[in-house]
């Protein structure tokens, strides 16, 4: 165990980063760039039930600072992500992963981490109940902490590995929701998903957006993300996975010291497919910097400031 | 696919809102014609995706047209600059498709990746035709260079400022045996339509990433999803699903 290495939820890390969930795919298109067997872990692209095709283009806007994606979700459905997408990423990648689901009702969300809870490669279930970019699931269950202790109750009941509860910024108080997922047998919580957000062409007048609202990620969320990273974290008795606009080696320390025990980098890595490789080789000589020794020893080191 | 530090040879005007960018730097991802390079512009988030024009040895050129801040602020870089770019991206045109006659038809700032490719077919012995369309005279650029190649060209401009009045479409031959295209998506269409033989589209799209992970410019196709970055963006006629 190095001083960048981490416990989470029982099964260790290398170190705290890992890609988020919907910026990483199933890690295979990152193995041009650098060898993805540096990471903690990732989080793989939202599976739900049935193929999903998501949101018409364009789904990308640039933002100051940051970009916002109306994505909607797509991907191959459960039982494709089984039978293509896991083999061919356990062909570059050695290291427990951590899947991620998405549904549109309870059912949908038990039936996916039931299948998944079958596959040996996966360490942890990253379940999102705050996807912004689709309708009548997705965010609805993470704004409301009864509908997120029920959807905790139902995906712990019929699975074996830690359960991760991924929580949405757009809650009215997500502090309650953490507090409720834990109380449900939630192991982890991660936070944060985007933020809702828009642009308007100034041109056209119209939404850039075909979806016209969007989730905002990227450096401009970072100081939203670590509040509430540091909110939750100091409500809750649980590991939490800070993310939100984490885009370098100093970044991962402050969220750790909001009281994340790792970080999940997201919008960093479409702009920049080394981005996740140049924070884990840049960790060390941030932590000699900050005269931290073991990079666990920071978790929640603000806590009493 | 790599990630290249470009250096600026020249940046210069070329016709109204467009721009010539000669790059020096590492071009061996490079391999078709139709790729592209993905430019991260300093204080712009995401990066900007713009066509191989043309390559020789380590030096390619980019043709851009003022669209938006991004476009507008690269106007100012100097020679000398460096830019750092993914380079070697998506799939770009298929030359064996070309048969003996290959019709090449570009739009406005849909045209430099075609210059590319009539090299290549013209290096190959076709007879290549090309048509370019612009909407006025003074948006005209790279006839010359495509004259010189060898191809027989043809201009359209909507407004009758130049060459034959109206869209790249009044300009088709009766003989051609397979065509390329790139433009506009309106003239895309219109091209789909006027085209008698199979053919290549590229599309454009607002990406995300570039390079295939992060679904934020995958679109349908006759022949499922697929993401213009890496799928694309050079399409065959046959798979094209027009969205409305």
């Amino acid at each position: 165990m190095g001083r960048l290495s981490v416990n989470l939820c029982g099964i260790e890390l290398d170190n705290p980063v890992i890609p988020a969930s919907g910026t990483f795919g199933f890690g295979y298109q990152f193995v041009k760039f650098y060898d993805i067997n540096c990471l903690g872990t990732f989080s793989f692209k939202g599976t739900t039930k049935e193929a999903r095709y998501g949101n018409p283009l364009p789904r990308i806007a640039e933002c100051e600072a940051g970009m916002l994606n109306s994505v909607g979700l797509q991907n191959p459905g459960v039982d494709e992500v089984i039978s293509k997408e896991i083999p061919r990423m356990l062909k570059c990648f050695k290291k427990p992963v951590m899947s991620n689901v998405s549904g549109f009702s309870i059912d949908e969300y038990v039936y996916v981490c039931e299948k998944l809870d079958t596959v040996d490669a996966i360490g942890w279930h990253e379940v999102n109940i705050s996807c912004p970019n689709v309708h009548g699931g997705g965010m609805s269950f993470g704004t409301d902490p009864k509908m997120a202790a029920e959807v905790t109750k139902a995906v712990k009941a019929v699975t074996k590995k830690p359960i991760i509860m991924k929580l949405s910024p757009n809650a009215p108080d997500i502090v309650a929701v953490a507090k409720a997922c834990e109380d449900a047998g939630a192991d982890g919580i991660s936070l944060i998903n985007t933020i809702l957000g828009m642009r308007i062409n100034l041109r056209n007048k119209k939404p850039i957006l075909a979806n016209t609202m969007g989730g905002f990620s990227g450096p401009a969320i970072f100081p939203i993300a670590l509040r509430m990273v540091y909110q939750v974290a100091k409500a809750v008795n649980i590991p939490v996975i800070g993310m939100g606009g984490v885009s370098k080696a100093d970044d991962v320390i402050e969220m750790m010291m909001a009281g994340a025990t790792a970080v999940q980098v997201g919008a960093a890595n479409v702009v920049d497919p080394l981005a996740c490789k140049k924070i884990i080789d840049d960790l060390p000589a941030a932590l000699d910097k900050y005269r931290i020794n073991d990079i666990k020893d920071i978790v929640g080191g603000a806590f009493n400031g | 696919m790599k990630e290249v530090l470009f250096k600026i040879l020249e940046n210069k005007k070329i016709a109204k809102d467009i721009y010539e960018m000669k790059l020096s730097g590492d071009t061996s991802d490079i391999t078709r014609p139709g790729q592209f390079i993905d430019l991260k512009l300093d204080g712009f988030y995401l990066r900007r995706p713009i066509s191989v024009c043309d390559l020789e040895g380590d030096q390619l050129t980019i043709i851009y047209k003022i669209l938006g801040n991004g476009t507008e602020a690269m106007t100012e870089y100097p020679a000398g600059k460096t830019v750092p770019a993914l380079s070697g991206l998506g799939n770009g045109y298929d030359t064996a498709l070309s048969g003996s006659h290959p019709l090449l038809i570009g739009g406005g700032v849909g045209i430099p990746p075609l210059y590319l490719l009539a090299r290549e077919l013209r290096k190959e012995d076709k007879k290549v035709s090309v048509i370019l369309g612009f909407n006025v005279e003074d948006e005209i650029f790279y006839l010359e260079e495509f004259k010189k190649l060898g191809c027989e060209v043809a201009v359209t401009t909507v407004d009758g400022s130049f060459g034959i009045q109206g869209f790249v479409t009044n300009a088709i031959p009766d003989e051609y045996s397979f065509f390329y295209t790139c433009g506009p998506e309106p003239m895309l269409k219109a091209v789909y339509k006027a085209t008698k033989t199979s053919g290549q589209f590229s599309f454009e799209a607002r990406m995300g990433c570039g390079f295939g992970a992060c679904m934020g410019c995958s679109c349908k196709t006759l022949t499922g999803y697929k993401r213009i970055c890496v799928d694309g963006p050079v399409m065959m006629k046959e798979e094209i699903l027009w969205e409305d």
